[in-house]
Order: structure tokens, then sequence, then C-alpha cells
């Protein structure tokens, strides 16, 4: 499996990264060379097996739907890179 | 005077600050101190607490004094970067969390403060516990303390070398892939990585979720028993967490082998082109000697799937950690890009300027098996494969107790050894994997030296697999090898004073 520049520049797109222009040849083969890694599991037959997400088969638990916790809102603004009035501040998303 | 509180377990520090011996004060002084006069040598901590560590030990003083303190208390111990910690910088090793200055504790961090323990200061890590070797970690790569060149195995690698070199006697770590395992190879020290469940992952900041598992590095099973007595449990914070009672991991130490079954994975041993190095398989096979005089009796057996773990693994990781890293945004907590120009401008020059290389590739292969078209190929394929591997270990357990076989095919490599191939230093974890995809417990014990490449004497682990909750009997395994040896209670030269 070979990935090129571009993929590697769509990738970091929808993981929302940007990536150095001098990096890309190297994440691109590094990327080739991991999934190339990973096509091993193309020679196993897996037909007739169920996926595995838990060892344990759980499910999720579920509570009741009571307030558990307090309001902490300016303990975690506090270490907000940005926030005014409670809110958290971004650039002008709306023109 | 020197009182030498380096050279003793935690179960014999417990015993002495019960007897009143010496005082928590003073031992977490001693030990604040071996921490500033040697670690500048290993670089094993990000943060020391000494203000806190100070008046968490006079308070665990004062409970001693009035009696009936649980056994841990007034003991200094190392948490793992990776843990929560209310009030102390909190950073996983990243330039992303270099700020972050924690507004709670972790559930393992609470649990153990609750059992008395003393936090002397948070270990350093592979970024985000992305690695194999701590040389991912935003504060530099920590040393080997048996051989300075070599890295001290990863991702828990600070935990590891301060419990090698004695800085503090026993620390918590995390096992995504092998992180407790193998840095406690590497270093001579015993790891414990628990049933995926056993202990709470609330406030362990995530990478792959249903992998991580936090555990004990000590220097013997019984301090491993009973630092797992005070972080395991059921926790309502962490959706995967069991509702199943915690035993005394302590009660079953002294139980005899006799007739013990130990099985051996033909797939981990004799491997004609793994990298698998003699000395390493012949410090195993004088183990598995041992055992046999004590009367186990030593089975073949058979792992089939065992070399889909590796292919598996780099799947199912990158995977999860791609979402579960997503939450770094520079919005609310964490490293934030100067003069973003627009929204999208924060998102990905906050997160491009403050992930390391290790972590952007994971965050990559992730994105790119869970994208469009390609999530039956990639993710839906690699948890059938996970099954596989799983039921192999199932069978397995039908015929023996527990399951024996190296650590890592080497002892430690050397620093830059493995750093420009990812898939060498992933290949370093082939024997580790397969346990976490399972969701089993596991444990390393060192059991003696070999030659390193470059002619250093370095320490081998032998790694103990068991059926799910087994924890009681790998500690149990681990402790009567223990009486009958003394390789943990080996120290590296540099750090013996």
């Amino acid at each position: 499996m070979s990935i090129d520049v571009d993929e590697v520049t769509k990738i970091a797109k929808l993981a929302c990264l940007s990536v150095n222009e001098d990096d890309v040849q190297s994440y691109a083969t590094n990327l080739s060379n991991i999934l190339d890694l990973v096509a091993q599991m193309d020679e196993v037959d897996t037909s007739g097996v169920t996926p595995m997400s838990h060892p344990f088969d759980a499910v999720q638990r579920l509570r009741e739907d009571v307030v558990t916790d307090f309001d902490r809102r300016e303990d975690f603004q506090a270490i907000a890179p940005k926030t005014e009035d409670g809110l958290y501040l971004v650039p002008k998303v709306i023109e | 005077m020197n009182s030498n509180y380096h050279t003793k377990t935690v179960t014999e520090l417990s015993a002495m600050l019960q007897a009143g011996e010496v005082s928590s004060v003073e031992l977490t002084r001693y030990f604040l101190d071996r921490i500033k006069s040697s670690d500048d040598k290993l670089n094993s901590f990000i943060t020391i607490c000494e203000q806190q560590a100070l008046a968490q030990a006079a308070e665990s003083d004062e409970k001693l004094k009035a009696g009936n303190a649980p056994a841990l208390t007034g003991v200094p111990i190392a948490h793992k970067d990776i843990f929560c910690t209310d009030g102390v910088k909190t950073s996983c090793a990243s330039k992303m969390l270099d700020n972050f200055i924690s507004p709670y504790d972790a559930t393992v961090v609470k649990n153990m403060r609750a059992a008395g323990v003393v936090m002397l200061g948070k270990t350093n890590m592979d970024e985000f516990a992305m690695g194999s070797s701590n040389e991912t970690s935003y504060y530099g790569a920590v040393k080997n303390p048996w051989n300075l060149a070599a890295v001290p195995g990863g991702s828990s690698g600070g935990s590891a070398a301060a419990v090698g070199a004695r800085l503090a006697p026993a620390a918590t770590g995390t096992d995504t892939g092998g992180s407790i395992r193998q840095p406690a190879a590497f270093c001579g020290i015993t790891g414990l990585k628990p049933t995926y469940g056993r202990v709470s992952r609330f406030g362990m900041i995530a990478f792959a979720s249903s992998l991580d598992q936090a555990g004990p590095m000590g220097q013997s099973a019984s301090d491993c028993a009973l630092l797992l007595n005070a972080m395991a449990g059921f926790d309502e914070k962490d959706s995967t967490s069991i509702e199943k009672a915690v035993p005394d991991y302590s009660a079953d130490l002294n139980k005899p082998l006799h007739g013990l079954r130990i099985g051996l994975p033909k797939e981990y041993f004799n491997i004609k082109d793994g990298g698998m190095d003699a000395a390493v398989e012949a410090a195993i096979n004088t183990a598995l000697d041992q055992y046999k005089a004590m009367g186990a009796e030593l089975i073949d057996i058979e792992l089939p799937n065992s070399a889909l773990s590796v292919p598996v693994y780099y799947v199912v990781a990158p995977a999860e950690c791609s979402a579960n890293l997503s939450r770094f945004d520079g919005v609310r907590y964490g490293y934030r890009c100067d003069n973003p120009k627009d929204l999208n401008d924060l998102y990905t020059r906050s997160r491009g300027e403050a992930f390391g290389m290790e972590v952007q590739r994971r965050i990559m292969v992730g994105t790119y098996a869970l994208s469009s078209g390609y999530y039956d190929a990639y993710y839906l394929k690699a948890q059938k494969c996970r099954h596989l591997i799983s039921d192999d270990f199932k069978k397995a357990f039908e015929k023996v107790d527990v399951i024996m076989a190296p650590t890592t095919p080497a002892t430690a490599f050397n620093i830059g050894e493995k750093t420009d191939d990812p898939i060498a230093m992933y290949l370093s974890d082939i024997f580790t994997i397969a346990v976490n995809l399972a969701g089993i417990p596991a444990m390393s014990i060192p059991v003696g030296f070999a030659k390193s490449s470059t002619g250093e004497t370095m320490p081998v682990g032998l790694q103990i697999m068991g059926n799910y909750f087994a924890e009681a009997k790998l500690l149990n395994v681990a402790h009567q090898y223990q009486q009958q040896t003394d390789w943990h209670k080996q120290m590296p030269e540099e750090f013996k004073a």
C-alpha cells in the first residue's frame, strides 16, 4: 500500500493537522510502511468472525439521569487559552 | 547518617512506617533529595512535587500516629505524568499540555492518596504514551540507569528508570501495548498490567481506550500486590470499569507452586528472524528451569495468531488515538498557536505545532483507517483478527494456569538506534501487544542479565501472562520465584550509594 504526498496532505486536513512542507515526504514513506505492515491482516480468513470491541463483550452501563457533579466552570475556564464572561473565545467564524 | 532507605522495598518501608522506625516526612525528604541529586543523569521526572509531597507526608504521619492506618500510609511513590493530578502540571510529555494544570485527580491518584501514598512527582514518558523508548517526550529522552547510553523502554520509561535507580520506591505506569512490561524488563524491575477494566481509566489521559490499562511498577511482586490493592476497583466514572470485587492481592503470595502448569507458546521461542537474542533466551530458559525445580510443569502450547498482533495493534491503537486526541483543539485547554487567522487555522496550527512527529504519524494512520470507505478494510478487519488472538489465549488457558515468554526479544537498545525507523521501533513490542488486544493481565519480572549488542550487561525480563482477573495468581507465581532468587534486588552500580 503506497501513500503519496497528496494523500498525506488530504489525511492531514481530515485530522486537522498543519504539516510542515518538509515533513510531507517522510510522512508519506512512514505511512506507506505502516500500511504495508498492517496489510498482513489481509492474509487471514476472518469470515464468520465477530469483531471484538471489548474483552468481556460488556455493554455500556446506564445510570439514572441525576446530577452527580457540581458547577466548576471557573476552574475549568481558568486553564483555557482565552475566555470572556464565561465563554471560550475563538477567531470570528461568521463575517 | 546514611539510612539507605532506597535499598528497601515498599513492603519493608511500609513495615518500618507502621512500626514508627521512620517517619513519612523523613522518608519523603530522603527520596526528594535523591531525585534532586541524581535525576539529572536520568531525566526520569518532569515535575517534582516537593511541597505537596511534604504536606502529604506530614498528614500521613498524623494518621500513622493515630493508629490503624492503611498499609501504604506514608510510602512515597511517583506517578506517570499521564495521570491527572489536581493542581499539579499534567503534561503527558507533550508540548500540547506543557501549560496544563489539572483541575482534578485521576481515580488512580485519588485511590492511592486515600490509601495514604505520598506523591513525590510526575515521571517522564513517551508523548501521549506513544513510543517504546521514551525518546518521543517533549522533555527529552530518559536514560536507562543500567547504561546511560541505552533507552529505559517506553512508554512508562520515566517510572521504570526512577524505580530502577531507586529514586522512588515504586511508581505507577500505564500499558497500552507493553508500556509497563517492556520498560520494567529494560530497567530490571517488576511491573504488572492488570486485566482490562480492573483499574479505572478516569483521569488517565486516553491513548487507545479499548487497550489502555494502569498498573504498578515496583521492586518486587509483593510490592506490586500492595500497590494494586490500592489502585484497583470499580469506578462509575469509567464506563468500561468492571464491577467485580477486588481481592487482597497479597493473600496468595505464599502459595506453593507445586503442580503449576506453565504454558510455553512456541511462537515466542526459537524465533528464526525476529531479532531474538540468544543471551536473552538463555536467561529465560534458566528461569524456566528454576520454576521446574519449584514443582511447576512446563507445557508446550500454541498461540497461532501471535504474528497478527503488531499489524492489528497498529490499526486499533492509531484509530482510537485519532479519535481521542481530537479533543486537543486549542480552545478549552492546552496549547494554542499565536495569531490564528481563522478557526480552522487555530485548530490545525495548534495541533501541528504542539504534537510531536510520532503522535502526528499515529493520528494520520488512524484518520486514514477510519476515513470513508476504509473502515471495513482496516478497523473492522482488525477487530475481527483481535477476536482470533483472544481466542488463542482462551484455548491455551484451558490447558495451563499461566503462560511464560520473554518480555522483549532483546535487552534495551541504544538511544537513537531506532528513532529513524518506526517499524523497527514497533516490532520491539512484538511479545507484549497480544496481551492488550486480548485484555488479559501480564507481568514482567527480572530474571537475570544478558550482554547487549554494545557489550553492556543489561537486565532481562520474563513475562508471565494469566487468564482474566488472574492477577493474584501472577503475583503468587512471581513472588515465589523472587523468594528463591535475588535478581529483583540487583541495583545499577551508578545508583547503589
